[in-house]
């Protein structure tokens, strides 16, 4: 088994080299069964989760929270408010755990690491020309770049879907591998954008590539374009962590973002989480969720468990 | 041939403008129909949905509301046979779609009759106007079925809340009847939601939810029940109407007592200049 996988440990690290090794590795992964992957997800979706095991699952949901803005009309105030959120979700509750992260863009880093100093919130920026990854690679190198000076200790960074999709596998991974040093020490997330990738075996490509050329976690979508992350998606690129780990030995973590707007999804996630990838991953380490008005609707839920009546919008911020 | 089999219709629970069952999966029988007999959770989903309908319902003109409300009243009068056939007195029909015009005609007329300017000491225009208070949860009394349902819904709707009404256990044919009139008539979905079933089970999760602003007691008959309720109300201040007196005459002048309590004054100070 340990031969085996050092073998193919460094045989898989010899892909990046070539555009011909990595075209034929990456088309020679199984195809995904779509039918079938709707169907376990939506499978998954039925379990009924309540009391206790509820109450568990809300915490771990909010801990495992990247409470994101990226807006045009985001303010250093507005940020600052939605740090100051993620310390204390619930200030009318001091057993409230606080939330992963707080994730924004590049500019706004400062303003929210003067806050979260010292907290054990992460900081998580955007990075490398978010959301469209458009620009030439100087500047998206420049940006991480910046934004790691500037406090950021996750880099959510978006792939070249017009090369990955016109199938120049080389030039995507050799941009996450140039991300990924120009990150450093910060964890490297890296978002495929699904919603533009158009089928499951392009998820399971991406998911395989990112991890290939280092990433440290892969992310659904930007949260800017309709189709965000999906049950199935998801689904794929667990499966995809999962193999991953079994063949190198390195664990990715996962997140989806955009479009988790309930309680009842997050645990449905949760729940897939569990039964794809086991209790390794069911940690603020390795799974995330890219979200804003989760969080509001996981301390409603919190809330309703707490003192047996439910609350309303009016007593949460608006954010 | 074969002889035809009837399709039996089973009554439904009426939020945000569809018909689902019980989340719970539960019914109970009413002459011979199965009912659903709505949870807990129904009642929030009805919050939510009613939630949801506040801005459009309260931002839409007096005029237009009215216009809705008109609407409704016609496809009441056309189900008149319907309701007749459920075991509703046809006078009483008669009745409800008075009231129910009554109440629609005050749309565009309240916010005259208790708003108006205010004289003060200073350089200020000084303007009241009334506004609907939100989400109105009501407990509808248990007879008459119709008239007494329509007398309550119409006063909260007509001045651009929206109602999560716990209908008669006992009668909950009617208010399901009159949620297909509702859902026929151009008025948004969620405005009105309906929950049929116990007064015990759902009454208690509206008094004490903190996203409903008001609720009338109307159909409690319980003493106990009624205290408590009002005692759960209390803790978001909600606006409250007593229960009625068992020997209510719903067929008298209802009076403007149930659009009045279900509103908040707004004052606005304007400077006046020279």
């Amino acid at each position: 088994m340990t031969a085996t996988t050092t073998s193919a440990r460094s045989e898989l690290s010899e892909l990046g080299r070539s555009e011909t090794a990595l075209r034929t590795f990456l088309h020679g992964l199984p195809g995904v069964d779509q039918v079938g992957a709707e169907q376990r997800a939506a499978q998954l979706g039925t379990r009924s989760i309540k009391t206790t095991a509820k109450a568990q699952a809300i915490d771990l949901a909010i801990r495992m929270v990247d409470l994101t803005t990226l807006e045009g009309a985001d303010t250093p105030g507005k940020v600052r408010a939605l740090a100051a959120k993620a310390l204390r979700p619930d200030p009318a509750d001091p057993s409230c755990p606080h939330v992963g992260a707080v994730c924004v863009y590049p500019a706004m880093v400062p303003h929210v690491a003067e806050v979260l100093r010292g907290s054990g919130v992460h900081l998580a920026s955007v990075a490398t020309a978010f959301p469209s990854g458009q620009a030439p690679l100087e500047i998206k190198l420049a940006d991480t770049r910046a934004a790691v000076a500037a406090g950021a200790d996750e880099i959510d960074m978006v792939i070249n879907r017009g090369a990955f999709l016109a199938g120049r596998y080389k030039e995507v991974y050799d941009e996450i591998v140039a991300t990924k040093e120009a990150a450093g020490d910060a964890h490297l997330k890296v978002i495929l954008e699904t919603g533009e990738l158009a089928t499951y075996d392009n998820v399971r490509r991406a998911s395989w590539l990112a991890m290939l050329a280092g990433g440290d976690f892969i992310k659904t979508s930007t949260g800017k374009v309709p189709v965000a992350a999906t049950p199935p998606v998801t689904l794929v690129m667990l499966e995809a962590v999962r193999d991953f780990r079994a063949a190198t030995g390195r664990q990715v973590g996962v997140k989806p973002a955009g479009g988790i707007k309930n309680t009842k999804d997050a645990i449905k996630y949760l729940v897939m989480v569990n039964e794809t990838v086991g209790t390794d991953w069911l940690d603020p380490d390795w799974f995330r969720f890219g979200a804003s008005s989760l969080l509001n609707d996981l301390l409603m839920q919190r809330t309703k468990l707490t003192t047996g009546t439910y609350s309303g919008p009016d007593y949460f911020t608006l954010d | 041939m074969s002889e035809r089999v009837a399709v039996r219709k089973t009554y439904k629970l009426f939020i945000g403008g569809k018909f689902p069952r019980s989340e719970s999966g539960r019914s109970y029988l009413v002459q011979s129909s199965n009912v659903s007999l709505a949870s807990r959770k129904d009642a929030r989903d009805a919050v939510v949905a009613a939630r949801a309908a506040v801005k459009g319902w309260a931002g839409a003109t007096a005029y237009n509301r009215g216009q809705i409300l008109y609407r409704a009243a016609e496809m009441l009068e056309g189900r008149r046979e319907q309701f007749v056939a459920l075991g509703v007195p046809g006078d009483e029909v008669d009745a409800a779609v008075d009231r129910w015009v009554w109440y629609a005609g005050w749309a565009d007329k309240l916010s005259q009759v208790y708003g108006g300017a205010n004289p003060v000491a200073g350089p200020y225009f000084n303007l009241s106007a009334p506004e609907p208070t939100g989400v109105v949860a009501v407990v509808a009394p248990e007879r008459p079925a119709l008239l007494g349902l329509v007398s309550v819904i119409a006063p909260a709707i007509v001045t651009g809340n929206t109602v999560v009404v716990a209908a008669s256990p006992t009668e909950p044919l009617a208010a399901v009847t009159l949620a297909e009139v509702l859902a026929t008539s151009d008025l948004p979905g969620g405005v009105v939601n309906i929950l049929t079933g116990r007064i015990t089970e759902t009454a208690p999760t509206l008094a004490a939810h903190m996203d409903v602003n008001a609720i009338d007691l109307t159909g409690v008959t319980d003493a106990d029940l009624a205290a408590d309720l009002e005692v759960k109300a209390a803790e978001n201040l909600k606006r409250v109407l007593r229960p009625a007196p068992a020997d209510h005459d719903w067929s008298a002048d209802p009076g403007v007592t149930r659009m009045t309590t279900l509103l908040e004054t707004k004052t606005v100070w304007h400077p006046k200049g020279v």
